[in-house]
């Protein structure tokens, strides 16, 4: 006799095969608590971090790309492992198709360069707003961090204020220190 | 206009119930596969789906034109019916028998249908309508035309 569960795993994978599964996520473990990742056929589109209500990212997502959107873990075990391995301190580059369609414009083309920020390495907001077009629109930069829909993976923690101040961060600041600690970029006593 | 919930909150929601009534209705075995092809064909429809104020009875619509054509393809012969203990009543209700569901599962499907959404999922007649695609009225007959034979048979 099969549980209610069994079933409803083989209808989520009838889904995938058939093609209908325009979202699918999963909840994973980190050291910051559980990460939210989910992905359209595209690749990667939101990852929602510890302190971000699940279920307010998944109605964001019904209304923004596709009602649906079901819950499928098999589906998102790269990007798991990727994950993983970067909290372990032994990835130093995803390697996971991305999905920008939750950002546009300026804010767009902001996160496609930080996107372009390599491992261990830091930048100023202000040098992200130039990258986009308009050095001026550094607040706008600045914002375009904030709303990053893929962080972790698109690397918003490596902006940091001119003079190096750490700024903000959407997963709050304890965490943007401790990601840095992780790249090396900042030792035991962390910049102010 | 609100936005649809994702896909996974109305499964969550009402997997339980459309398995019980599908149990009911085409028996273990076949529920399985009417279950699969239900919620498929939800999941096909749903974005297009203009009024969620009432996904139960759409899924429940679709559940019973399932069963129907699982009847159909399998000849309207009777089917085994679920073992009474997995259909027991979420509210307490007594266990039926093994010859009650036996007798139930000899039913004719809209019959069937009607006599398992009122007793094994405990809906009320306007839902039991909404799920069998058909008026109160006519929801009541089947409900009533299945108990009178099943009466008689259980006389």
């Amino acid at each position: 006799m099969k549980t209610l569960e069994t079933t409803i795993d083989e209808f989520t994978a009838r889904a995938a095969e058939e093609g209908l599964l325009d979202v699918a996520y999963t909840t994973v473990d980190s050291p910051f608590g559980p990460l939210l990742l989910a992905q359209t056929r595209r690749g990667l589109v939101r990852v929602g971090l510890p302190n971000q209500d699940a279920e307010e990212l998944l109605v964001d997502l019904s209304e923004r790309v596709s009602p649906r959107v079901l819950e499928a873990p098999a589906e998102l075990d790269q990007a798991r492992r990727e994950l993983d391995l970067y909290f372990e301190g032994k990835l130093d580059h995803f390697d996971l198709p991305l999905d920008w369609r939750l950002s546009g414009g300026f804010r767009q083309r902001v996160l496609r360069a930080i996107d372009r920020i390599p491992y261990g390495q830091t930048r100023s907001y202000t040098e992200m707003a130039r990258k986009a077009g308009n050095e001026r629109a550094v607040r706008a930069a600045g914002s375009a961090c904030g709303s990053n829909p893929i962080p972790l993976v698109v690397p918003c923690h490596r902006v940091l204020r001119t003079g190096g101040a750490l700024g903000g961060y959407g997963g709050g600041l304890p965490m943007k220190r401790a990601l840095l600690e992780l790249e090396g970029v900042l030792d035991e006593s962390p910049g102010s | 206009m609100t936005a649809l919930p994702p896909f996974q909150t109305v499964l969550n929601e009402h997997s339980a119930a459309v398995m019980a009534i599908l149990r009911g209705a085409v028996g273990r075995d076949g529920a399985e596969d009417c279950f699969q092809e239900t919620f498929l064909a939800a999941l096909r429809a749903y974005p297009k789906l203009e009024d969620d104020r009432n996904l139960r009875g759409w899924l429940l619509t679709i559940a019973h034109r399932k069963a129907i054509d699982y009847h159909r393809a399998n000849g309207r012969k009777p089917v085994p019916v679920a073992d009474p203990a997995e259909l027991a009543a979420p509210n307490g209700m007594p266990e039926p028998d093994d010859g009650l569901w036996a007798a139930v599962g000899a039913l004719p499907p809209k019959q069937r249908a009607a006599v398992a959404l009122r007793y094994g999922s405990d809906l009320p007649h306007n839902e039991i309508a909404a799920a069998l695609g058909c008026s109160p009225e006519a929801a009541r007959r089947s409900l009533h035309e299945g108990l009178k034979r099943l009466r008689k048979e259980l006389a």
